[in-house]
This record gives C-alpha cells, structure tokens and sequence, in this order.
C-alpha cells in the first residue's frame, strides 16, 4: 500500500530537511483517512512559496482544478495552460523555456525525443513506478499476455535507452521518457435512439457502412482520423495493413482513396477539429456515429441526450498521456518539477480524471479518492448504485447505470492499436489534405 | 529654423514606413526564407531546396483548393456587391432625413457588436437537420423531408460569408455614393435621364472607388479565410488556408511557407488587378 512507503519516506524527510507547508497539511488530511499522499516534503517550504510551474498540455488534461489541489498539497504554484497540440509541439521546440512541466499526449514525444528540450525521468526517482499498471512497465496486460504492437504502445514510446535521452527504446529500461498520468481506450461514439439500439452497432465497420450514409462523422486529424478508418476498413475485410501503426505509403494511398470516394458519395456529414464540434454534431443528431473522445460523449449525457462509447468487437484506440519535466530546469525547480509529478499519480488526480472517464497508471491511489460506489462504477464496470458525478459535482450518471464496455481491464485490455505518429506523416498529411479539398 | 520639404515627407512616411517593416516586411521575408527549407519530424532544416514549390505546382490538390477558394470569393463578391450597392444607394438618395440616415447606416453594423465567432456558429443551429429553419418549413408543409444541403455544405459556407462580410462592401460604397453631388441628379433628372441611365451614368462611374475598396476587403478576407470554411462545410470543404493550417498543425512549415507565399502572390495581383480597373487614389482625390 502507498501509505507505508510514504509515511516511511516521510519521516526521514521530515527529520532530515524540514516539512513543507502543504504536506503538513496534507499528512493531516492523510490522518484522518482520506490517506493517498506520499510524502514528499524534501523540499523547504520557505523556498518553494516563490516557485511557480508552468504545466502545459492539452484540455483533457492541463486542468486548473488539479494545479489548484497541488498547491495546497505541496505548496508551490502550478500555472496550467491548456494549449492545442500544434502551440504545445511548438513550444516545446522553439520555446522550451515557457514550459517546466509537459504534459504529453505519448505521440508528441516521438517529436521530442533526443532534441534536448525534455528530460529523461529515471525510474528510481519516480516513486510509484512498481505499483503502476503492467502495460506501462513490463509491457504485459495483468493476465500476462502481452500488450499490441500496432502503433505507439507504452513500450515504444515509454523509454530512451541511457540516462542521456538522446534514443528511445522499445521494451522497459530504467529511463522514462514520462510518468503516464492518464490512459484510456476510445472507439466510436454512437446515439443508440437514433442507430435502433445499443446492440445495433457492434463493429468498427458500420463507421463507413452504407446504413449511416450522411450521418457518420470523422476527426479531422489525419494521424487519429487515418486509424479509424484503417479499424473500419480492416473490419469490413476491406483493406489489411501489415501495421496499422505504421502504414506504408501504399497502404496510406488505398485508404485514403477509399475515404474520398466514400465523401464524394456523401457518407460523411462532417468532419470535425474540435471537442465542441464532436459533442454538438451528436447532440444535434446531425450524426449518429463518429469518432469521438470520452469526455465528449459525457458532454452529449450531460445535455440529456443518450450517446456511447460502443464497446465494438475489433477493440478499441489506445493511448496515453504523461508528464514529463522540461530539460532547462535546475535546482530547486528540478527537485520541486519531480515533487510535483511524484503527487500528481498519488491518486487526486487519478479520481478527479476517473470522473471523466479516464484511468489512472496507478489505480490503487485514485481509488482512496474515489467513494467505493464510484470505484465500482468507474474501474470495476459495476451498476451504479448512487447517482455518479462529474468532476464538477453535476450528476451525470443516474443510479444502475453502467459504463459502456465494463471494467477497467475489459476495456483497456482490448486495446487493438496505440495512437502514433507514423514514419510517413508527412505523407500522410499531404494525402490528407488532398482528402479534405475532394 | 525651417525644415527642408524632404526631411518632412520622411517624418510624415516615417511611422508608418517602419510598422510596415517591422510587422510586414520582415515577417514575409522569414516565410518566403522557411519556404525553401526542407523540414523532417518537426524540425525545420535551413538548407535552400525548391521541393516544396514543386509539390505545390505538381499537385492538382493545389489548383483545386485555389478554385474553391475562387469560387467563394467570386459567388461572395456577386452577392456582397449587390446588397452592399443597394442598401448605399437607398441610405443615400432615398431617406433624406440626416438622422434617419445615420441611424440606418449604424443599423446595418448592428450585428458586428457580437464576435465573429458567434455570428458564424449561431447559424449551425438555425441551419442544422434539426434546426430552426428545417421546422419551420415542415411545420409550414413546405417540405416533408428536412433540407440536408442547408448546413455542413458550400451554401452554409456563402450565407455566413455574405453575413460576415456585407459591410465591408456597404462602407465603402456608401462613403463614394454620399460624395456624389445631388445637384447632379437633378439636373439628369431635368434633362429627361430615366432612373436606370442616372444608376448607369453617373452613380455607377461615381461610386467606382468604393466598389473597388469594397471588393478588395471582401476578396482578400474570403481567399485568406479558413475557418468559416472549417466550420460551416463541416470540414466537406477545404480553402487554401485550411490546408496551410492543415500542415501548420502537423508542424510542417516549409511547405505551408510555400503555399503562404504563393497565396500572398496570388492575392496580390488579384488586388493590382482591381486597382487597375480603378484607379481608386484618382477617385478619392477628385
């Protein structure tokens, strides 16, 4: 359990260099049960008072709420931006300075990687490494099967080879290119009254079957858009990729033929670049099924209108996101960087993202903040026996509700492909493009 | 003492001169420079190659983008042109109260006191295949079936042009009308001219320069727009902008350096072309 380890490193931190001021606060709150706070309090508080993170990453993420827990917890400022993935690249490579903490959408590292902006995160300063979930450190899903290889899976893209960040590995090694802080599972999202059902759409296929015709929809985000529709194609029998992370020029043109024909025969009714489109195009009902982010699909709920996340047979997208410190950091903000990403996994902020649908690497510590009927609902796939909330305190979830695809392992562990950035992105893009303008 | 005339044409070109340099000049130097780099993974790699103009001209996505951007910009300006005309020339010759004038005139920019923004996207609701516009003419049983062409197509694209745009087009064109002397009208009026040969011979040739300046406000926002594209084909359609920002996303900036500069070429002659036809400092000195 995290209580032992952290009262154990708490103690020596206290006798040896002094007590921050939010831990004190923190330890009192661990006092009294709500518990999950490792113990981090090497750093003066004196000093700390004056430091501020800047935590930028995208809105899924960067969120005020959690900078805002992890002042009082720590007691240093966290400024969180959330930014789109283009500024966040952008900045990371042209200003590295503007940022300390990176929260990365694991694909943006392949961009990152070996260009000296960020820092490599050796795993025996990250203190819950050993209890993060299999997939991440081993490379094996909790029943010992290992993990999928399409695309960029934890193992690709979680690890350089030495201390000096300058090569990524492809299995576990002791350095991290970031501590995962969230993952999740997507597939399409579906309005069942107007589909004739739940159990109507049970296959990645019907994104392009003729049945939806002017009432499917697709990201426009030719990395993301791109596997949808491999998924879809794949599913149909239609295409077979050899890698549906990797996809060679080839197989890039096939595809993307396929889409165009499909959007000049009017399949597609729109295709969407931000999260208030995805949720407003389902809303609307002017589509009925589409790719579409989880948080999305909670916003449809929320409005009242039935929406899903339809477990489907061929599994679902990956991915994950992490944070990972900014390598201009020295000192007093390094050692604070590395408190603040050792708090951040010990479990507010896993419960405050389970809330919208997300998981936490570190499961145990989200769950002592989480009430035993939202772990059920949330992790275990079980009914609802309250009301379920957001994060916000909105009752999102009415009581014996259940989340589509079940349990946390039900879902993850059909995770078929991992977002990615293919070695032919630039050609993808061009071919994209030409997409968009037929 | 006396400043010489050359030292005050320089203090007066001055201000302007150097905002132009700063914030013009150099910003297009930088992208026609990153126009001839080559670029790999989000890094742009400052050697001189000519590969990203030749894909440009090598690709019919290329010429297809740039007639569908011409294509807006010339159904838009039809249709800009005529309301903008219309709506000058009743403020001006038909309401001869000052008042009622400016009163009108202010009317016609009520709807710029909300955001871009908000004046677009208020138009997916009404337009969508659930929207207001959709029931009404199936409650009316003007239509059994809700119109799908409405929303997420070219015709959403032109209504929030139009919408957005109109008044770059009434301005001017209402500034060049209301210089136009009345007296003028009369005496055509005296001399037996029916109202269509005053609209042709005298208000048209009159209020040429503001139809100029009109024409290059809404050509230049339309070829240089992605958004309202974006959003209102729902991304069925794309302009020559939206495939930039397309490649801008994905960090690819040589390329989108490219196509910026070309687009830049492009607008420009467009712009020569219409100052040619007008001579618009001619007009506006007379």
């Amino acid at each position: 359990m995290v209580d032992a380890t952290s009262s154990g490193n708490g103690k020596s931190g206290l006798t040896r260099r002094g007590l921050l001021q939010g831990v004190a606060a923190a330890g009192a709150g661990a006092a009294i049960g709500s518990g999950a706070i490792t113990g981090f309090p090497t750093i003066w508080a004196q000093n700390v008072k004056d430091i501020t993170l800047v935590h930028v990453g995208g809105s899924y993420a960067a969120i005020k709420e959690i900078g805002d827990q992890a002042f009082k917890d720590l007691g240093f400022k966290i400024e969180m931006q959330a930014v789109d993935p283009g500024t966040q690249l952008n900045r990371s490579l042209t200003q590295p300075k503007s940022i300390d903490i990176n929260n990365l959408d694991s694909s943006m590292i392949l961009f990152l990687a070996g260009k000296n902006v960020v820092k490599p995160i050796k795993t025996s300063e990250y203190k819950l490494w050993d209890k993060t979930v299999p997939i991440f450190t081993t490379g094996k899903f909790p029943d010992g099967t290992t993990i999928p290889h399409e695309g960029l899976s934890p193992m690709k893209g979680g690890f350089y080879t030495a201390a000096d960040g300058k090569k990524m590995a492809t299995g576990p090694t002791d350095f991290l290119t970031m501590v995962p802080t969230l993952f999740n599972a997507d597939t399409l999202g579906i309005r069942p009254d107007l589909v004739g059902g739940r159990d109507k759409i049970v296959s990645w296929k019907d994104l392009i079957s003729p049945t939806y015709k002017g009432k499917a929809a697709l990201v426009d985000y030719a990395p993301v858009g791109i596997m949808d529709v491999a998924m879809a194609l794949t599913a149909a029998g239609e295409m077979k990729y050899v890698d549906r992370g990797n996809m060679t020029k080839a197989e890039i043109d096939k595809t993307v033929k396929i889409l165009i024909d499909l959007k000049k025969g009017g399949h597609f009714r729109a295709f969407w670049s931000n999260f208030d489109q995805s949720v407003n195009l389902m809303a609307s009902g002017e589509v009925v099924i589409q790719s579409m982010w989880s948080p999305a699909v909670t916003a449809v709920r929320a409005r009242g209108i039935d929406c899903y996340f339809a477990p489907l047979n061929e599994g679902y997208r990956g991915w994950f996101v992490g944070l990972t410190p900014m390598a201009h950091l020295t000192g007093l903000k390094a050692d604070c960087a590395m408190e603040y990403i050792n708090w951040f996994n010990s479990g507010w902020q896993g419960a405050f993202i389970a809330k919208q649908g997300y998981y936490s690497p570190v499961p145990a510590t989200a769950k002592k903040f989480l009430t035993a009927d939202e772990w059920d609902y949330w992790y275990e796939g079980k009914p609802a026996a309250v009301d379920i909330l957001d994060p916000y305190g909105h009752v999102m979830e009415k009581k014996g509700a259940t989340r589509d695809g079940g349990s946390l392992w039900a879902r993850e562990g059909k995770v078929a492909v991992w977002n990615t950035v293919m070695d032919e992105d630039k050609y993808l893009t061009k071919k994209w493009n030409e997409f968009v303008s037929a | 003492m006396k400043l010489s005339p050359a030292l005050i044409s320089w203090l007066q070109v001055g201000p302007l001169a150097l905002i132009l340099i700063v914030f013009f000049g150099l910003p297009v130097l930088v992208v026609v420079a990153a126009s001839f780099f080559d670029y790999d993974h989000m890094t742009v790699i400052p050697t001189f190659i000519l590969d990203n103009y030749q894909d440009l001209f090598s690709s019919d996505v290329t010429l297809r983008l740039y007639l569908s951007s011409l294509k807006f910009a010339a159904i838009v300006w039809v249709i800009t042109l005529l309301i903008g005309f219309f709506v000058s020339y009743f403020l001006v010759f038909h309401i001869d109260s000052l008042l009622i004038k400016i009163g009108l005139f202010l009317l016609c920019s009520v709807p710029f006191w909300t955001s871009n923004i908000i004046r677009m996207i208020s138009w997916i609701p009404f337009l969508g295949r659930n929207g207001i516009f959709n029931q009404m003419l199936q409650d009316a049983h003007i239509t059994s079936q809700p119109l799908e062409f409405l929303l997420f197509s070219d015709f959403a694209v032109v209504v929030a042009y139009v919408h957005l745009f109109t008044l770059f087009m009434v301005v001017p064109i209402f500034n060049s009308m209301a210089r136009i002397d009345t007296r003028l009208i009369e005496a055509a009026k005296d001399a037996g001219a029916s109202r269509f040969a005053i609209m042709r011979e005298i208000v048209l040739p009159l209020s040429k320069s503001g139809i100029a300046l009109g024409t290059i406000f809404v050509v230049t926002q339309v070829m240089g727009d992605f958004f309202v594209v974006k959003v209102m084909s729902g991304g069925q359609s794309a302009s020559v902008v939206s495939a930039l920002s397309n490649q801008i996303q994905q960090l690819e900036y040589p390329p989108a350096a490219a196509s910026a500069v070309i687009l830049v070429i492009v607008v420009v002659l467009m712009v020569a072309a219409i100052l040619r036809i007008v001579d618009v400092r001619k007009e506006l000195a007379s």
